[in-house]
């Protein structure tokens, strides 16, 4: 057997998802933080997204947790074991830890609680090649798998793996509609939920038999959902909010920056992993030639957009792979601005201007209203190398949306996430066996790479992270030649915490993750 | 016509009215391209091609317009407004949380426009060309030229960011412990900013209206004898003038009730007061038809049958006034 990390001192010694802790954290303290929607329900097993995200990874424990350097911790799982072949993993569990209601957590409730997400959950590829959960005793449960499922780890943390009860969500009701995914929720997590009431807030009060000694420090957070970005920002400034993850309005980033009594971190959010792009359609219309699309890649200017539209508060992504996780390859071919080579390579296709200076015509597509002034950018400046832009609005996300999954597009302005492992939110923009009409963030650009497909193929099969990061690099490098998408950057998530607040979260999973080390000064 | 079978007809014409809008905003929000299903695969950042299908199978959405519109207003028939998909509530259920908050709302800023606004618009009355009766026309036209959601910003930062009286937003601060006279505090310090914008527009009109309509009666036979009696300039203008100035005031105040509730749609979202309005707004993006359409049917019903009850009133109040 192939020991990977056993690490049961590790969860008491380190305190690795904070920066240096200068003082000793304290007990007790109510931490007001606000979200920006009202979520669907609470339970991120049957509801992915970050809204549900955030309460649910209170509200529920995972089996790891991950650091800010992509490390997995200890979290119910107090170690695991992959075998050799890598066809099974050993999970033991922490012994002691009980739900919300004071029934022990057993190997069974993880075995029901994988079945729950693999049934229900959105991402399939998370725990497709699982065939079994064999629950020898209360505290180990062995995960079988078809093959080796490298993504496995990171589809056990956070929100990605709540560990709910069996007696309570197995009672034969769908998952999905469950009463008890909104009131009186039974979790394993830090909190345990007071109240929820839409559009208001969000209760939650500490769980005082945490199976994590000691913790959580915090003896209550309210979770006020915010819409407005302005109204959290003048919030977040006056001290009525202490606490607000997952902020990317450049202007107010910039505006709190600068402000005495908050800090502004850009740290984690790498496994959330969103990066924007602009997407072609490589089937149809001018786009479908791989000319047209190096062209406009020459003739776009990622950095004037970062520093002119994004106000300098993101960095630029070369690849659909997020900056910060380690498969990211930095060194494919950036397309710096060069408007001479954009007309070259258009002339060569045979692309001739016309009277007017233009060659043919494009539409460009966004979905939401933050898009707006990119897709607005593209007009004059593709028309210096001679291609007339049309920009087309939705009137709501549903609109774009059908309109991008049924493949009636140019050039479309997209934001996608990683989701922790490649294999869960990269495949699928680039799989040919994705290519699925009616269905948003599938292969939308109808790429189609043999190699690509094996790349990732192999990738996805292999828990040796060199060997991964060797795929993951050709993988990028091709689709670096091909552009089936132009990368732009990553949405500039920051966390905005008052400075009375300790160990704000910096974790990959940014504020989807666990407060129970969080605590007031 | 007896006053029993103008009820009757005038609920008839009612019922037919609110069928018409239930199958108009049924057919216009099903028109639009994409549905709940794309907004669920966006919150959820993306979806598998099998839990989409599963998501417009579970909701009907793959069946055929007549069908899940029969199916809607056999279910409205039934008192059933349907299941929010995007909140996983039944929308009655919905509907009936909300409401207090928005009523609250618009109930506070009609009082507030109604009381504060007659009594500019009488003290503007006073004296035509004062400087006082310019400070109302000038309030006025400010009050009916800048929209809420900006005169609710501005608010916003003047009282909340450079002077930090009120809280930016929500109904009420759970973190504020205490009995009922504490909480009932918290709830008028949340609800001052947005009543206070909600009633800017109103106050406008209410003080034009109250302006004009005293001037027209002060013109009247009746107060030229009032002050020949010698009676102070108090007693004419608020026992005897006033009375009669407020009946247009009253009329129109009701029939205000449809452009306030729409009012606090916009409010609501600048203040995120958790009534209708935020709830239409969040409905809207997400595009939860359910809630949409129980929404605009709550609101058309609320308004015909406002508009049936002022019809019956005039009838009953004036006898010269026929049924048509």
């Amino acid at each position: 057997m192939k020991k990977h990390l056993l690490a049961a001192t590790l969860a008491l010694t380190t305190v690795t998802t904070s920066a240096v802790v200068a003082e000793e954290p304290k007990q007790g303290g109510t931490l007001v933080m606000a979200i920006q929607t009202t979520p669907r329900h609470l339970n991120p097993a049957v509801q992915s997204g970050t809204a549900t995200g955030q309460p649910g990874t209170q509200l529920f424990a995972s089996l790891l947790r991950y650091d800010d350097g992509w490390e997995p911790q200890p979290y119910l799982a107090e170690s695991w074991e992959i075998s050799e072949d890598e066809l099974s993993v050993t999970i033991n569990l922490v012994e002691g830890a009980t739900f919300h209601d004071g029934k022990p957590i057993t190997s069974e409730d993880v075995a029901f609680s994988i079945d729950t997400v693999k049934a229900n959950h959105p991402f399939k590829s998370m725990f497709a090649p699982v065939t079994a959960v064999e629950t020898p005793d209360a505290t180990t449960a062995i995960i079988k798998l078809s093959e080796p499922h490298p993504a496995l780890m990171l589809a056990m943390s956070s929100q990605l793996l709540s560990i709910i009860p069996k007696h309570v969500y197995g009672d034969g009701q769908d998952p999905k509609a469950h009463p008890q995914n909104s009131e009186g929720v039974v979790g394993s997590g830090p909190f345990k939920l007071v109240e929820f009431k839409r559009d208001q807030h969000i209760i939650l009060e500490r769980y005082d038999d945490y199976f994590m000694e000691g913790l959580p420090y915090l003896d209550k957070i309210v979770m006020r959902i915010v819409k407005d970005g302005a109204a959290r920002t003048i919030a977040l400034e006056s001290g009525e909010l202490m606490l607000s993850g997952f902020e990317q309005e450049p202007r107010d980033i910039n505006r709190m920056k600068k402000k005495d009594t908050l800090d502004v971190s850009n740290a984690g959010y790498a496994a959330i992993g969103p990066v924007n792009w602009l997407a072609f359609n490589t089937q149809q219309g001018k786009t479908a030639d791989p000319a047209v699309r190096k062209a406009i890649a020459y003739a776009v200017d990622r950095n004037f957009l970062i520093k002119a539209i994004m106000l300098g508060a993101t960095q630029p992504a070369l690849t659909g792979i997020h900056p910060g996780s380690p498969f990211y390859d930095g060194s494919v071919e950036p397309y710096d601005i060069d408007l001479d080579k954009a007309n070259q390579i258009l002339d060569d296709a045979g692309y001739a201007k016309g009277d007017d200076g233009m060659r043919f015509p494009l539409t460009v597509d966004f979905g939401w209203a933050s898009a707006k002034p990119v897709a607005e950018y593209l007009k004059p400046q593709l028309k210096k190398v001679g291609i007339d832009i049309t920009v087309r609005s939705s009137a709501d996300f549903p609109t774009w949306a059908k309109r991008v999954s049924n493949h009636e597009f140019d050039i479309t302005f997209d934001n996608v996430f990683n989701w922790g492992d490649p294999v869960i939110g990269v495949h699928r923009t680039y799989s040919s066996q994705n290519i699925k009409k009616g269905v948003i963030w599938s292969n939308t650009q109808q790429y189609s790479n043999a190699r690509v497909d094996e790349l990732m193929a192999l990738a996805g099969a292999t828990n040796d992270i060199e060997e991964r990061k060797k795929y993951y690099a050709e993988f990028q490098q091709i689709l670096a030649d091909e552009l089936p998408l132009y990368p732009l950057y990553p949405s500039p998530y920051h966390t905005i915490s008052n400075t009375q607040v300790g160990n704000p979260p910096n974790s990959v999973w940014g504020t989807s993750h666990p407060l129970d080390r969080v605590y007031l000064k | 016509m007896s006053l029993t079978h103008t009820i009757a007809k005038r609920i008839g014409w009612g019922l037919l009215l609110l069928i018409g809008v239930l199958i108009l905003n049924f057919t216009l929000i099903s028109i639009a391209p994409g549905d709940i299903a794309d907004s669920i695969a966006g919150d959820m950042g993306g979806a598998d091609a099998t839990v989409i299908e599963e998501i417009r199978e579970r909701y009907g959405l793959n069946q055929p317009f007549y069908v899940q519109l029969w199916k809607y207003v056999s279910g409205v028939a039934r008192l059933d407004l349907g299941f929010s998909y995007f909140y996983n509530t039944p929308v009655t259920q919905l509907i009936l949380e909300k409401l207090p908050a928005t009523l609250l709302l618009v109930f506070s800023s009609q009082i507030l426009a109604i009381v504060l606004g007659t009594l500019l618009g009488v003290l503007a009355a006073k004296k035509p060309n004062g400087i006082v009766s310019l400070l109302v026309t000038f309030l006025s036209l400010f009050g009916f030229a800048a929209p809420v959601f900006w005169s609710g910003i501005l608010l916003i930062i003047a009282f909340v960011s450079i002077f930090p009286l009120f809280p930016v937003g929500g109904m009420t601060d759970v973190t504020v412990e205490g009995g009922f006279f504490v909480q009932l505090l918290d709830l008028l310090h949340h609800l001052f900013l947005p009543m206070i914008t909600l009633a800017s527009i109103y106050l406008a009109l209410y003080s034009r209206l109250a302006r004009a309509s005293m001037l027209e009666v002060l013109g009247a036979d009746y107060i030229r004898t009032a002050r020949a009696k010698g009676l102070p300039q108090r007693m004419v203008l608020y026992k005897h003038a006033l009375k009669n100035a407020l009946g247009p005031i009253v009329t129109v105040a009701g029939l205000q009730f449809s452009a306030v509730m729409s009012g606090a749609v916009v409010v609501e979202t600048v203040f995120s007061w958790p009534g209708l309005g935020t709830l239409a707004l969040q409905s809207i993006l997400a595009r939860d038809t359910p809630t949409i359409m129980g929404i605009l049917f709550f609101s058309s019903f609320v308004v015909i049958v406002v508009n049936i009850l002022t019809d019956i009133t005039l009838r009953v109040i004036d006898p010269r006034i026929k049924a048509g």
